[in-house]
């Protein structure tokens, strides 16, 4: 599949609504740099909603154990969040639902 | 990596099971490949559905006649451009990525919904968007707030939260120009016998023509029939068109006292078929509007990755 | 009805509250302030808001990336709600400013003045109004604009007029965050690829001879933005160093308005858009913006 070679990479959001909860993660979205990601963070996710604090880590950084989950693709103490990128095809002409 | 060999049928059971118990699905869980490709499938059609969708809306940022509805409506169409990313997003957690997406998108071989290809032609039609196309959507995502696939569950509830403001803004620009003048009130009537028909068939063809339907209902993908979902739109319409004051243009449209639910007509299913073929009124130019936005904008995403690259060398 | 809607809007970017921008404010004018002339200082401030929101909100649904078309919308939207402020402003303290609709028309005076005013009764900068570019374009409008713009908000935050001072306190945490997106990627684009900087430059090109205009003189009530000057040009040139683009040198706009163009740039013998003298790229922007509004004088939205 011939998709923009230079995707910009996935970045997982956290956000903490106001003081004394916890971060939590609210979605993803891409960005060139950590810097934009967090930028785009606060417009996605927070629309700059004034003093909520903002965490952003790229996906493929993250380390995940889910011993509940079951795949044999995944090792079942340590792998990425995600399945990998085209870890298979769309076929062509899907049909419409 | 190490992995533990499982038995396919294990798999497939365990799978089953947590169907069966209404638990959800996560990324990392086995699944069928025909599970996770009908999950493609239907949020990335979801997903380009709310970009295109940006677009019959967005016509009328520039000419909405007061501050307020200005406003209003860039912050809408803006809740769009989020949806459709919040669903982009689902999608990459089975391993699809957004840029794939958007490739499947402008070479036609995904769709969006048909509504999109219908065009605006004035001003109350921001507001028939809202009431009826919004509406329409609504009833066809609350139950998908309780999907079976956890991402797309939670990207659901998001964007139900938002959809009904966007439902109410509409149906309230509706309620104040029928308050207005003699030519708004016509301005509401015109867009509403416009938007009716088509927003019956974003709810799909009859249930005996969808063909995926019933697996998808096993799998928890999908909650409702195509039918069922029709008929409640339809009820819970009627009494907001009273409300409003303007006419549904169906005449056979009646309640069935033996049946509590009203009878109406049969939308043009030829009418459905063409648009979906990609003969709508709209269909060239909401594609080229998309395919346009993303070639002038390959220099930026490369200039930014290319500083990204160089900060990083740093 | 609005109350029946309001419901829980806090999921919702901006809530549901469009209400009358000044509702519940005391309006007074403060003793020692001519209202005409603090009218006519929030006119050109609310302007320069709603042309700037105009153009950007023409993005909306053509960004480089989703996250983009977000951000632009989100700026947008900040001016828009500044210029409705300043423009009910502008209207509460001289009611003269605001133009005649037919008897018993409800249009509000914010939508009075942005609906129904003619491109030379418009007192915003010519930055804001000329036609939109390629994505360099907007990053440098916004550059060149919101630095200034903050520049002077931050002073009007102890402004002698309460409302304007309040609304001066919110747009400065609003432009600040504009200015922050222009120069990174302002930097980003300097300093991507051979294309970025080449359409960087062009856009810097085009757009720098409006750039005085945003700190022409001003006299009467409030900050006049040409004591801003210092202040805005230390800004400006710490992007142009930190991107490695060469300041330009300060020349007229080419297509700077009525006849005759001539001088600095800084002081056209024709006038500025603070006189009311336009480019050609305004009269089209409010025939699009006006259209509605006009076929409908006493329209209800």
């Amino acid at each position: 599949m011939s998709a923009d070679r230079r995707e910009w990479p996935l970045y997982e959001v956290f956000v903490r609504g106001k003081r004394g909860l916890n971060h939590v993660h609210v979605g993803s979205l891409h960005a060139a740099d950590d810097a934009m990601a967090v930028r785009h963070a606060r417009d996605v996710y927070t629309r700059r909603n004034e003093g909520v604090s903002i965490w952003v880590v790229r996906a493929d950084a993250i380390t995940a154990s889910s011993p509940d989950e079951k795949d044999p693709m995944f090792a079942p103490s340590g792998d990425k969040v995600y399945r990998h990128p085209t870890f298979y095809d769309i076929p062509d002409n899907v049909p419409h639902m | 990596m190490t992995t533990t060999p499982v038995e396919p049928e294990a798999l497939e059971a365990a799978f089953e099971a947590t169907i069966a118990r209404h638990d959800r699905i996560e990324p990392r869980d086995w699944m069928p490949d025909a599970y996770r490709r009908t999950l493609v499938r239907q949020m990335a059609q979801h997903a380009h559905s709310e970009i295109i969708g940006m677009q019959p809306e967005g016509a009328w940022i520039g000419r909405a006649p007061s501050l307020r509805r200005k406003a209003i409506l860039l912050a809408k169409v803006q809740d769009e451009a989020g949806h459709g990313l919040y669903l982009y997003s689902a999608c990459e957690t089975l391993g699809v990525s957004r840029a794939e997406l958007t490739e499947l998108l402008l070479t036609g071989r995904q769709k969006y919904s048909s509504i999109f290809n219908y065009p605006t032609l004035s001003y109350a039609d921001v507001g028939t968007i809202g009431w009826l196309v919004d509406g329409a959507a609504i009833c066809n995502q609350v139950p998908l707030c309780r999907t079976s696939y956890g991402p797309y569950g939670r990207a659901m509830i998001r964007i139900c939260k938002e959809e009904s403001f966007h439902q109410r803004q509409g149906y309230e620009l509706l309620m104040t120009m029928m308050r207005g003048t003699d030519a708004q009130r016509e301005m509401v009537q015109e867009s509403v016998n416009r938007f009716w028909w088509p927003s019956l068939m974003m709810f799909g063809p009859p249930d005996a023509d969808s063909p995926n339907s019933a697996r998808s209902m096993a799998w928890g993908v999908k909650r409702n029939s195509n039918d069922e979902l029709r008929q409640k739109f339809v009820d819970m319409t009627v009494p907001q068109a009273e409300a409003l004051g303007v006419t549904l243009p169906d005449p056979e449209l009646r309640w069935n006292e033996e049946r509590g639910h009203h009878d109406f007509g049969e939308p043009d299913w030829e009418e459905l078929a063409a648009v979906i073929r990609g003969d709508g009124p709209c269909n060239a130019q909401r594609m080229a509007h998309r395919r346009a936005a993303h070639e002038d904008g390959a220099w930026v995403r490369e200039a930014a990755s290319a500083f990204a690259e160089r900060a990083g060398a740093r | 009805m609005n109350d029946e809607y309001a419901g829980d809007s806090s999921q919702w970017a901006f809530g549901t509250g469009f209400e009358d921008p000044l509702a519940g404010v005391d309006t007074t004018v403060p003793q020692g302030v001519d209202p005409a002339e603090l009218a006519a200082y929030c006119l050109m401030l609310g302007d320069d808001a709603l042309i700037m929101s105009q153009r950007l909100s023409e993005w909306c649904s053509r960004a480089p990336d989703l996250e983009e078309d977000i951000a632009l919308a989100n700026m947008a939207l900040d001016l828009l709600g500044q210029a409705r402020l300043l423009l009910a402003r502008a209207a509460a303290a001289d009611p003269g400013v605001v133009p005649a609709l037919p008897e018993g028309s409800p249009v509000p005076a914010e939508d009075a003045l942005a609906f129904f005013r003619d491109a030379e009764q418009f007192r915003n900068v010519r930055l804001a109004e000329v036609e939109n570019g390629d994505f360099a374009h907007v990053v440098v409008r916004l550059l060149l604009f919101s630095v200034a713009r903050l520049a002077l908000l931050e002073r009007l935050r102890t402004s002698p007029d309460q409302v304007l001072a309040a609304v001066a306190a919110k747009g400065v945490k609003e432009i600040t965050y504009h200015r922050d997106w222009a120069g990174r990627w302002f930097l980003t684009l300097a300093q991507g690829t051979e294309e970025s900087r080449r359409r960087l430059e062009t856009a810097l090109e085009a757009l720098w001879p409006y750039q005085a205009e945003l700190l022409a003189p001003h006299t009467g009530f409030g900050v006049d933005p040409a004591t801003l000057r210092g202040e805005v040009d230390v800004v400006l040139d710490q992007v142009f160093a930190v991107s490695g683009v060469e300041r330009p040198g300060d020349a007229p706009p080419s297509d700077a308005g009525r006849e005759p163009i001539g001088g600095t740039g800084r002081e056209l013998p024709g006038g500025t858009g603070r006189d009311g003298a336009h480019t050609a790229a305004l009269a089209p922007l409010l025939a699009e913006m006006q259209v509605v509004a006009r076929a409908h004088p006493s329209g209800r939205w």
